[in-house]
């Protein structure tokens, strides 16, 4: 259990680690974008860290990341063939950026840091924590900038026309200022600045 | 003129970093002083020169003709990081002043998003061989050009007052946007 909520707050993936920033800031213009990279990654994390910690003993060393990422791209594959032919709207949206999961530092991290090393009953868990703090934050982040930049929430118009467009939070350089605005919100909240 | 666009256009309208965010994490890691992001720039510019050839070749000579296309992302990542591991060999034995110059960073760029990318890029653009190294070569200068911008910033930012939860990757992902701003200036070249 311990593992599961590290992985929300304290020891957020992106907030804390500052892993998987590419698909944090590419795909969150708008919350159902955020969403779906966000249990992709959940779905890839979940199962490649079963597949790391089941067969971390029957891998050599030497050759382990290139198993793990023999491993991941497979499922990046499968997640990414189901969304083309059940979601093909979406899938051209997120574009290149489903099979980049592959390269996503989050899951090739958690693989080497932890599945390579505990059991299966903890990486499970740790998949899911990490997994469920990256879709939050992913989520939080693509609603502040649908918000702000559309003036709807998951596609639904809610602020009356009058209220001004921030264009700039779903262009490239409000990801980099919403991002920011997040990591400094939970610095100042979870952890005391060094000094 | 169709090389020249495509280079232009990746290296400052479409830059990797700035708009289309890949390869953050190398951005944010080693842009804190010159000598660390011209050294992991230029191992950048080399290696995607070097994979546009190879997978572009694989792609279009062994999955294509052989409708292997599922296979694509296990055959570039695995054809990214095996080179990324030959040119190390071979700088080793061979260049040994380069090796040392990009040694840390070589291995770091397999799990460079740009890379992987960009390949991806490719293959859905459906660019020509050449075009392809055009491409490749305009990615990765864009990408130094950016490393570049950011560590000559970062080195002016650790004498600023800088509130406390910004320090560091805050005040670092600011910069970055007010560098994305900038750079969206490019885009009145192309039309």
């Amino acid at each position: 259990m311990k593992e599961f909520i590290k992985g929300i707050f304290k020891e957020n993936p992106i907030l804390y680690y500052l892993l998987g920033m590419c698909p944090t800031l590419a795909v969150t213009t708008n919350a159902v974008n955020a969403l779906t990279m966000g249990l992709s990654v959940i779905f890839v994390l979940f199962f490649s860290n079963i597949a790391v910690s089941v067969i971390r003993k029957a891998v050599p060393n030497q050759v382990r990341i290139a198993a793990f990422i023999v491993i991941i791209a497979t499922f990046v594959t499968i997640v990414d063939i189901f969304l083309k032919a059940n979601f093909p709207a979406l899938s051209k949206a997120l574009g290149p950026f489903v099979p980049l999961i592959v390269v996503n530092c989050i899951i090739l991290g958690r693989a080497e840091a932890f599945a390579s090393k505990k059991g299966v009953g903890a990486s499970t868990m740790d998949a899911l924590g990490m997994g469920l703090g990256f879709t939050i934050t992913l989520l939080v982040m693509g609603g502040i900038r649908e918000m702000l930049g559309t003036g709807s929430f998951f596609g639904v118009k809610f602020l009356p026309v009058f209220f001004p467009k921030f264009l700039v939070m779903i262009l490239p350089a409000g990801a980099f200022f919403t991002l920011a605005v997040l990591v400094a919100v939970h610095r100042a909240v979870l952890t005391k600045p060094e000094m | 003129m169709n090389y020249i666009l495509i280079f232009l256009s990746a290296a400052v309208i479409n830059n990797f970093i700035l708009s289309y965010f890949l390869g953050i994490c190398p951005f944010l890691g080693v842009s804190t002083d010159l000598k660390k992001a011209s050294g992991m720039g230029f191992a950048v510019i080399f290696v995607m020169a070097l994979s546009a050839v190879a997978t572009w070749t694989i792609y279009h000579k062994i999955l294509v003709p052989y409708d292997l296309q599922y296979l694509e992302y296990v055959a570039f990542i695995l054809v990214i990081a095996f080179l990324v591991q030959l040119v190390e060999m071979f700088l080793k034995k061979f260049v040994p002043p380069l090796y040392r110059g990009l040694g840390i960073y070589l291995p770091l760029i397999t799990t460079n998003c740009a890379i992987l990318g960009f390949t991806l890029f490719m293959v859905i653009r459906d660019y020509d061989f050449f075009e392809s190294i055009a491409f490749a070569l305009g990615g990765g200068s864009g990408f130094l050009l950016a490393l570049l911008i950011m560590a000559g910033i970062r080195e002016r930012l650790d004498s600023a007052d800088i509130p406390a939860p910004f320090r560091g990757a805050g005040i670092t992902l600011v910069t970055a946007g007010c560098l994305a701003l900038i750079f969206m200036g490019f885009s009145g070249i192309m039309k």
